[in-house]
């Protein structure tokens, strides 16, 4: 049996496979298609101090092999999550990556040290890219100085697993995962949503109530394994690839490009054990490859040039 | 909840633009409550992507079927499925209809398609002895599937072509007028303005109403918080439609923060 385990900071993942924030609630509402254990983690809905009530409707539009929304990090507050939530969590087993968003510096500190007190978490993923509130979210993301104090200041509290997760709505998303491994970040996740728009040519309104949202899905894979790349050829931490993933093909893409773990979103909302599922096909084409353990996937990528290219000038 | 592929029995039109498929599933069969909802994939393609979600209409032991207009891509390649097709089906979902209580009559009130739900919930509230009576409405009488699927059925069409003339909201004030308003509680589903209509009409009279609302989903099971509509009462602002819902006491919601589908 080829060796699954991926191991991040003090975190061992059994498997690469992770569901993405916002993708799959509290992980606790699909218990009735899959255990949570036997994914590799489960990384929480974006947390806040208080709850938020998210964005008015209309919050999704379906696009071609894709989707746009605007939820607006609806969730329930720290307080209810670390009380109803994260102990059911513990119970069934699950590696529980915190993702937390926030609108100051402040309050990321606060929902971080009110979760270092509690069992049952076991790292962090910071949503400094949420494109769909007003205060904060993408102004952090999209700010390289933001980005890096934040990762400096959480960095200071905790020893856990710390992920920063990367806006793709900037131009050079290597820079922003400099920043973070030069502040000490365990992992980059890339990506979250590209910002994204459609219309009803009927009525020429906007098909999600915030005019521009975040567009997810398999119509966005190319451009996220791009970005993983780019972020690969920046930094030496860790890269939890994010953006599309259906298949276990397609998370084998992600680890070939540089992923040391990848994470599983809109897949979910079609098929919620899409993320067992891939984990058993990414275990499968090791033992078909031969190959003793997933780490030797990671940044596999054979980029030697064609002899043609290089006669052509390419190099 | 399940999430099983089921084999297509039937595909047929029964109205103009109004066709229904039915499968088999004993799993989906047996534990389908009135009012709750399928999410069925149309295809294994990645485009279109999400699945639909489709009311159950009748359940015949172990077939299931679902009632639909063809509105858009999903729906056209529904209409394209042959029995022996497999189809990729989960559910069932949604909080049920709130029909059990004491009151002697029922009347189910529906708008084109939102003849869905009505069948199974007829047949569960006939089996506890209620009084059922369906008020059902649609433009044309070529519209309407009139062919013993509803119990005790009023009709009514925009143009006249079928039973009363005019709405499902006259139709259900004729009723009234005949048949006094004691003891009666209307269960409707149907576009988001009949049910406006229809909230204003009962409130003004102290009838209870319970609706059954559409609106668009990713997920269907509460991982997305795609599916909001406004709560007109209690403290919180939204209620997620696919696991709250999809059927509401109208007091309860503000139909009006919800845009128009379709
Ligand atoms: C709980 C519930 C029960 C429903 N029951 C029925 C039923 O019994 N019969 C029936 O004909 N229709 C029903 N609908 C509406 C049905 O889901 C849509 O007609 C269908 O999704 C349209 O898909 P399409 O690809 O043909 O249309 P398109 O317009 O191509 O779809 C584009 C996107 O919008 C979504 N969408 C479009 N219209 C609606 C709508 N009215 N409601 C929700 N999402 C929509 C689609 O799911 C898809 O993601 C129900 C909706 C809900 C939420
Ligand atoms: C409906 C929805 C809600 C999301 N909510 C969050 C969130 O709260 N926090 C976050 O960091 N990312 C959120 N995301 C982004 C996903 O975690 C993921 O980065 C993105 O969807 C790309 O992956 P995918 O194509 O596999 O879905 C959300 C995505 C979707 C579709
Ligand atoms: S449709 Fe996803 S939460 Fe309701």
């Amino acid at each position: 049996m080829p060796s699954t385990e991926i191991t991040i900071r003090n975190v061992t993942f059994k498997n690469p496979v992770l569901t993405a924030s916002g993708t799959f609630g509290y992980g606790l509402e699909c218990e009735a298609f899959l255990d949570v254990s036997r994914l590799g983690g489960v990384v929480t809905k974006s947390i806040s101090r208080k709850p938020r009530d998210g964005n008015p409707p209309q919050r999704i539009a379906e696009t071609t092999a894709g989707m746009l929304n605007s939820i607006g990090l609806a969730n329930v507050g720290v307080d209810v999550f670390l009380q109803s939530k994260l102990p059911l969590l513990r119970e069934r087993g699950a590696t529980t990556i915190v993702n937390i968003a926030a609108s100051s510096i402040e309050e990321y500190c606060e929902v971080l040290e009110m979760c270092e007190e509690q069992e049952g978490v076991s790292g962090y993923e910071i949503n400094v890219s949420c494109p769909n509130v007003k205060d904060g979210g993408l102004n952090f993301g999209t700010h390289c100085p933001s980005v890096a104090q934040i990762t400096r200041e959480l960095r200071r509290r905790t020893e856990k697993m710390l992920a920063i997760k990367l806006t793709p709505n900037v131009t050079s998303i290597g820079e922003f995962a400099r920043a973070c491994e030069a502040e000490g970040a365990d992992a980059v996740s890339c990506v979250n949503t590209f910002i994204g728009m459609a219309v009803d040519v009927r009525t020429r309104r906007p098909k999600i109530a915030t005019i521009t949202g975040g567009y997810s899905g398999p119509a966005i894979k190319p451009i996220a394994l791009a970005k993983v790349y780019e972020a690969r050829k920046a930094v030496s931490i860790p890269i939890i690839g994010i953006g599309g993933i259906m298949s276990a093909e397609d998370a084998i893409e992600f680890m070939i490009v540089g992923a040391s773990l990848v994470q599983v979103g809109t897949a979910l909302f079609i098929d919620p054990a899409a993320g067992v599922k891939i984990a058993a096909g990414i275990e499968g084409y090791l033992a078909e490859q031969k190959m003793d353990s997933v780490r030797d996937l990671i940044g596999s990528l054979d980029t030697s040039m064609q002899p043609s290219l290089i006669a052509a000038g390419w190099s | 909840m399940f999430q099983e592929t089921v084999t297509i029995l039937e595909s047929r039109q029964v109205a103009d633009n109004v066709h229904t498929l039915a499968f088999a599933s004993e799993r989906i069969a047996r534990a389908t409550r009135p009012g709750q909802f399928l999410n069925i994939k149309p295809n294994s393609s990645l485009d279109p992507l999400l699945r639909r979600a489709y009311s159950v209409h009748r359940i015949e032991g172990d077939r299931v079927e679902i009632i639909y207009n063809i509105v858009g891509q999903g729906s056209a390649i529904f209409a394209s499925k042959r029995p022996g097709d497999p189809l990729d089906v989960l559910g069932p979902l949604g909080v049920p209809f709130h029909y059990e209580g004491e009151y002697a009559t029922a009347v189910l009130v529906s708008g084109g398609v939102g003849i869905a739900p009505m069948p199974v919930l007829g047949a569960a509230l006939a089996a506890l002895g209620k009084r059922v009576i369906n008020i059902h409405g649609a433009r044309t009488a070529g519209m309407i599937a009139n062919d013993g699927r509803l119990i005790d059925p009023r009709f009514a069409t925009d143009d006249g072509s079928l039973g009363f003339r005019g709405n499902v909201v006259g139709a259900l004030g004729q009723y009234l007028e005949q048949e006094g308003a004691a003891d009666l509680r209307v269960f409707a589903c149907g576009p988001n303005r009949m049910l406006s209509a229809l909230g204003g009409f009962c409130n003004a009279r102290g009838i209870a109403l319970e609706v059954s609302l559409e609106c668009q989903m990713a997920c269907g099971i509460g991982i997305c918080q795609g599916c909001p509509v406004e709560m007109g009462t209690g403290d919180r602002k939204y209620t997620l439609v696919c696991t709250h819902g999809p059927n509401y006491d109208f007091r309860d919601i503000i139909l009006d923060s919800l845009p128009s589908v379709h």
